[in-house]
């Protein structure tokens, strides 16, 4: 039986005339079996009270340490072309499309070095260049294949990723030749929420470019961002969404409302619901790598980020993102050391 | 003098959104000398912002260069 089968035949096989705790029910099915938990469960868990709240955060971490192990997988970013992008998505300050104060720009060659030799300089394993595209054309992909090759001449060997919006049969390919061994294209959200983030593509279009990747070899890395309007029904059915996608890694942005977009009036998810967030996301993926991403300064802060790290997440991003800000990257370093989490290495990954 | 967050004059209105915790993840966007919008690079440890008119600005420094 696959995971998603079992998930689902255990949601359908549960007692129905006592609910039982579904932190014990997590704990046999989750922790022990390691099988995630359903859409009906997630919600189950999102549903329970703050009184819970350590205790839910207590098990995700166990579960993330037993199927995923100690590590924390660190990764820097960097913007190779920022702003002007055709598409629509209601969270981004890049889209050409809102009165964002966010103007064009591309990086060159030696900023790409450059970012990512202060990428691999925090310790990171794992550098993420980013487009915002609908899709590369052939200027962007040369620019990559340049970038890369030219951080290649540096002397680093940092693993390369690239976010570069939907791909073609041709354009997988290609990042596959250059090295590119992971791909990241975030589902952003529940497919039936997705409607109202983004009306220029779809939830469907992004699933082929990563069904794609997959299938090209390259890892798969996606998630979204919460907070951006959806109800608690549609996060436990994004959070089984993605189990059923079974990527290597899921990124967990919290909506930052960005000056001139759509979302500007939006009130960022308060830091009790962002962790228990993250450990229902945890109790649904147990296996998967789950990143801290953007938003977590705004809406954890230091000690909700370190919670977070004892309450499921084994992996962050450093430093800054695409066009905000991060905290220092030696204060991350400096909180995985303060919690006894080894940083995963290099010669762990190739 | 003008707001680099909102690029209007700093000295009129409250710019309470320029002040608050977002803003404090956001780079400057806009020249605090003309207020024009400028083109701006985060980095993973840092950022540039350009102004056409007033030349560059680095977290580095956090001093304008100029062209």
């Amino acid at each position: 039986m696959t995971a998603a089968a079992e998930r689902t035949h255990d949601a359908e096989t549960a007692p129905q005339d006592a609910p039982a705790d579904v932190l014990a029910v997590a704990r046999e099915q989750v922790l022990e079996r390691g099988v995630g938990l359903s859409e009906e469960q997630v919600l189950a868990v999102l549903h329970l009270g703050d009184d819970r709240l350590d205790d839910l955060l207590a098990l995700a971490h166990e579960v993330r340490m037993k199927w995923c192990g100690p590590e924390v997988e660190v990764e820097g970013i960097v913007s190779l072309k920022t702003g002007g992008c055709p598409e629509d998505c209601h969270f981004c300050s890049q889209s050409g499309r809102f009165p964002s104060p966010v103007r064009s720009a591309w990086l060159d060659i030696p900023g790409l070095v450059e970012a990512a030799r202060q990428t691999a300089a925090t310790g990171a394993t794992e550098f993420c260049i980013v487009a915002a595209v609908r899709g590369p054309d052939a200027r962007l992909l040369s620019q990559v294949r340049e970038g890369i090759k030219a951080i290649r001449e540096s002397g680093n060997d940092i693993q390369i990723a690239c976010s570069l919006g939907m791909l073609t049969q041709e354009q997988v390919d290609e990042l596959v030749g250059m090295g590119v061994h992971r791909y990241n294209h975030n589902l952003e959200t529940a497919r039936s929420h997705f409607p109202e983030v983004v009306t220029t593509h779809s939830w469907e279009e992004r699933w082929d470019t990563l069904r794609m990747v997959r299938e090209a070899g390259m890892e798969v890395c996606s998630g979204g961002i919460l907070g951006m309007g959806e109800t608690v029904e549609q996060r436990a059915e994004f959070a089984v969404q993605l189990a059923e996608l079974d990527p290597h890694e899921v990124p967990m942005n919290f909506l930052i409302p960005q000056p001139g977009t759509p979302y500007e009036q939006y009130e960022p998810i308060s830091g009790r619901e962002a962790l228990r967030l993250v450990a229902a996301f945890r109790l649904a993926l147990p296996r998967t790598m789950l990143r801290f991403a953007g938003g977590r300064e705004l809406t954890l802060g230091d000690l909700g980020a370190e919670k977070g790290m004892l309450g499921g997440v084994n992996a962050i991003i450093v430093g800054n993102y695409l066009t905000n800000l991060g905290r220092p990257a030696q204060q991350d370093l400096d909180m995985l050391t303060d919690l006894k989490m080894p940083i995963k290495a290099l010669s762990d990954t190739l | 003098m003008y707001c680099v967050h909102c690029g209007k004059p700093a000295a009129e209105g409250e710019h309470l959104p320029c002040r608050g915790g977002r803003a404090a993840l956001e780079p400057p966007r806009f020249c605090a000398d003309c207020g024009r919008r400028m083109v701006v690079q985060v980095t993973p440890v840092g950022w540039s912002a350009r102004c056409s008119r007033h030349g560059e600005l680095t977290s580095a420094g956090a001093s304008r260069l100029t062209d």
